[in-house]
């Protein structure tokens, strides 16, 4: 199968690799995926305190070119968001983005699974409710 | 000059040995005739030519020559073995023993037949991928006409205990098939001295060409018949009908030619390199050989690298051509039957690459795939989160994974 121009150059240069401080109030991390189903990320965000904006954005994936590729590309997008910008990404962008063939619409799903999983952990660390998931993947 | 990328996957398929292309050349043209016209001497050229591949190509398993019955491939040659015996000995019974990592030529073929009637035992293996003499025996009954036991393992390339499988059956009067197909041409097979009944190979796992395979089916103590699952003309003894690829038959025979000639050469060459590319490989973190490292066919290596998944690696080491047991380009996403087979964790599964060596790798090769595979893998572990948690000593069956 050939993958897209953009996903080999995510997985060829990815962005924003790396480990943010997961004690941090200010951090959220959302880690989704399984290792049988053979893919797993880790997605996390750093919010300023006083701006709301999320200021900084790593991840880490254990999975195909097109996974890697999906949350290379989240972390650039919530990169100067703010909270309640990111909870809109939807994968479907992704998808478009990239250009994934149907066989890897579930990793642009888990890239979505992981920014909304962060997002929720930073807001029960910060005293806020977990957000309800009610949207359907097809 | 090193050309890229890297033809690693001989498992797959192996090129064609310019001698055998070129001695086929002619049986396209001017030697076009059909070997089954008894009337001109294009036929007969045809027959001849036919006649003299049968003999090269029985002597490379210790068969007789009128024991090969031509085919499109191993999968057709499978297919004709065991749905043949299956109706041809349905008086004597319907039980059929086969292992659960056979190709899935072998296993398909039996889940049709079980749609039928076919009463089927899929034999489990132990972790190395053998299984043994003991289970056979016990999971023979009255009415089990057919044992199907691969010689060696596509992807992993062990080798199973013919020669004592071979025994059992025949002191128990029941028939053994076997899909040699990654087997003959690379190991000395003997059908004789195995006391092989069936045997399934084809011509591109050798240095052949695509699209001809064969079936030996025995003649003597006891003689072997199967039903034909192609009907026409009546053409190998009427067990398979179809006018004869007299071109690839050609250059099969010559394949099988090459291959007795020069297998112990080959051998020493390739195992050197295959157990060269291995040992360094090895030296990375949580690397592993899968499958018995004892009984393993002298060109074939399957690893895992751990906290890697294999088609990210494929994408990594796009200089070589190689396979992997991770399977997430279909809809399943499910690794490998055959290493989850071996008992393999699902990580681990989804972390190999099968490497397959053939008579035209060189050490320049090896030593580019070496290099390659280990920076891919460094690489991909640098942005594995599976990797992070083990390095920092965290147990992954510890987690509460959300499956999807």
């Amino acid at each position: 199968m050939a993958y897209s121009e953009k996903v080999i150059d995510h997985y060829s240069n990815p962005r924003n690799i790396g480990t943010l401080d997961k004690a941090s109030k200010q951090v959220g991390t959302g880690l989704v995926g399984a290792p049988e189903c053979g893919d797993v990320m880790r997605l996390q965000i750093e919010v300023d305190e006083t701006t709301g904006i999320i200021k900084d954005a790593k991840f880490k994936t254990f999975g195909c070119g097109s996974a890697i590729a999906s949350s290379s590309l989240a972390t650039e997008w919530l990169k100067g968001k703010s909270v309640d910008e990111a909870l809109c990404i939807d994968n479907m962008d992704i998808v478009e983005e990239l250009a994934l063939p149907p066989v890897k619409i579930h990793c642009s799903v888990l890239a979505e699974d992981a920014i909304k999983s962060a997002i929720n952990d930073y807001r029960v660390k910060n005293g806020l409710e977990p957000i309800e998931d009610n949207k359907k993947h097809y | 000059m090193l050309k890229l990328p890297i033809y690693l996957d001989n498992n797959a398929t192996t090129p064609m040995d310019p001698r055998v292309l070129e001695i086929m050349i002619p049986y396209f043209t001017e030697n076009f005739g059909n070997a089954a016209s008894r009337n001109h001497p294009f036929g007969w050229k045809a027959e001849e030519a036919v006649d003299y591949a049968r003999e090269q190509i029985a002597q490379l398993i210790n068969a007789n020559e009128k024991e090969i019955i031509f085919t499109s491939g191993a999968t057709e040659s499978n297919n004709l073995a065991i749905k043949g015996v299956f109706e041809m000995y349905a008086a004597k019974g319907n039980h059929i023993i086969t292992i659960e990592t056979e190709h899935k030529a072998v296993l398909d073929t039996c889940k049709h037949l079980e749609k039928l009637g076919a009463e089927i035992t899929y034999l489990k293996t132990d972790e190395k991928g053998l299984i043994t003499l003991a289970q056979i025996e016990e999971a023979i009954k009255p009415s089990t006409i057919l044992i199907s036991i691969m010689y060696a393992n596509n992807e992993i390339g062990v080798i199973q205990p013919m020669k004592e499988i071979g025994a059992l059956c025949k002191s128990k009067g029941i028939l053994f098939h076997t899909d040699a197909t990654q087997a003959v041409g690379k190991i000395p097979v003997d059908v004789i001295a195995d006391n092989i009944d069936l045997l399934s190979f084809t011509g591109h796992k050798m240095y052949g060409p695509k699209g001809v395979g064969a079936l030996y089916v025995r003649r003597k103590n006891p003689r072997v018949k199967v039903t034909a699952q192609m009907d026409g003309g009546g053409h190998e003894r009427g067990m398979r009908s179809g006018t004869l690829n007299v071109p690839g038959i050609v250059g099969f025979g010559k394949a099988c030619e090459l291959c007795r000639l020069e297998m112990d050469a080959d051998t020493a060459k390739i195992s050197k390199m295959r157990d060269r590319l291995e040992k360094e490989l090895l030296v990375l973190e949580e690397s592993y050989i899968n499958g018995s490292v004892e009984h393993r066919l002298p060109h074939v290596s399957n690893m895992s690298f751990k906290y890697v998944e294999g088609e990210g690696l494929i994408m990594g080491v796009k200089n070589i051509a190689v396979s992997s047991g991770s399977a997430c380009t279909s809809a399943s996403l499910e690794p490998s039957y055959v290493l989850k087979a071996l008992g393999l964790d699902d990580e681990l599964a989804h972390s190999s690459l099968r490497f397959g060596l053939s008579r035209f790798t060189t050490d320049e090769e090896i030593d580019y795939a070496i290099n390659h595979v280990k920076e891919a893998v460094l690489k991909l572990r640098e942005m594995s989160p599976l990797w992070e948690m083990f390095k920092e000593g965290i147990d992954l069956k510890s987690i509460q994974w959300a499956e999807h």
